[in-house]
């Protein structure tokens, strides 16, 4: 599948949560099991996203400078820093450790 | 020029700001994953949710073309507190028909926050649509801008990229680890993407780690 292709089913599937919350009575959602797995889901995928952006390359686990990035990164978010600042931040830490060593 | 002091939509451009600039890093990033400009435009035009955007990239970023199915799930699924943000809109706007779409689309994190703040039915209206709009724009115009920078940088690795992508998904997990529950089920969705990234397919192994959530949040409520 491109990812042209792949562009627009993903946003049509994000879309569609948009759309049923408008369409559908609020009673529905309003479950705390429901809300408890959305809250979840949402942090666990975030999470696994950092290990596989943070620890994998080309389906390798790999430690290298990301490992100090991120922990900079989660000093930095731990002292409120924005996130913007926050990735800046650990781009260049990554980076300068790339170039010296 | 009576709107600067409106309470309403300074927040709404401060919020829109704020966000923003982080449209910058998605950009650049979206660039470093492998996608184009047009691509990476199309994302915050048409997606417009960042969790998700992020989420589709990374996949892409991980594995390539091949594991575009995943990056449309993962996407999918990371959309589903919008979901909880439109039921909650809903009866607050109450549009109606075909006129559903244009809020549905504005409806995140930020644009809901905001209405919610605010006393009155007509300022939270004009708090979902000022901050919906705002954030909107300034995303936006922030992916071109991020786009384009990060197409004129090369190398993403030598610019550390790869690991403001990890830090970007710290970044937007953080606030969400509220006490020892969410914190145990992000360490083990860390451990069980990472470990199982060598022998599932690209992808597949964030999806067993949203599943590892749905099933501890089954079974602690």
């Amino acid at each position: 599948m491109s990812v042209l292709i792949g562009i627009l089913l993903a946003s049509a599937a994000v879309f569609s949560w948009k759309i049923i919350g408008y369409l559908i009575p609020e009673r529905y959602l309003d479950h705390g099991r429901v809300k408890n797995i959305a809250t979840l889901l949402t942090i666990a995928l975030l999470a696994a996203l950092v290990g596989v952006q943070g620890f994998t390359t080309s389906s390798q686990v790999v430690f290298d400078a990301r490992i100090p990035a991120l922990i900079f990164a989660a000093v930095l978010l731990k002292l409120r820093a924005p996130f913007i600042v926050t990735v800046a931040a650990a781009a260049a830490l990554a980076a300068i450790i790339r170039f010296f060593f | 020029m009576r709107f600067k002091s409106d309470p309403i939509l300074t927040t709404a451009i401060g919020v829109g700001l704020a966000t923003g600039v982080y449209g910058i890093s998605f950009g650049a990033l979206s660039i470093a994953a492998g996608l184009n400009v047009w691509q990476t435009q199309l994302l915050s035009l048409l997606m417009f949710s960042g969790a998700s955007q992020f989420a589709f990239i990374g996949v892409i970023a991980a594995g390539g073309g091949v594991a575009v199915g995943a990056a449309i799930t993962a996407a999918w699924l990371l959309g589903v507190r919008n979901g909880f943000y439109a039921v909650t809109m809903a009866p607050i706007l109450k549009r109606t028909g075909l006129s559903k779409l244009l809020p549905a689309q504005l409806t995140i994190d930020e644009s809901t926050a905001v209405a919610l703040a605010q006393q009155t039915t007509q300022d939270q209206r004009k708090g979902f649509w000022a901050t919906g709009i705002a954030i909107y724009v300034l995303w936006n115009l922030a992916t071109f801008l991020g786009a384009v920078l990060g197409d004129s940088l090369g190398d993403p690795a030598a610019w550390g990229l790869d690991a403001a992508a990890a830090a970007a998904f710290l970044g937007l997990l953080w606030p969400r680890l509220k006490d020892s529950k969410t914190i145990l089920t992000a360490l083990g969705a860390v451990v069980i993407a990472t470990a199982l990234s060598p022998i599932l397919p690209t992808g597949a192994s964030i999806l067993v780690a949203g599943g590892f959530a749905i099933v501890v949040a089954w079974r602690h409520k």
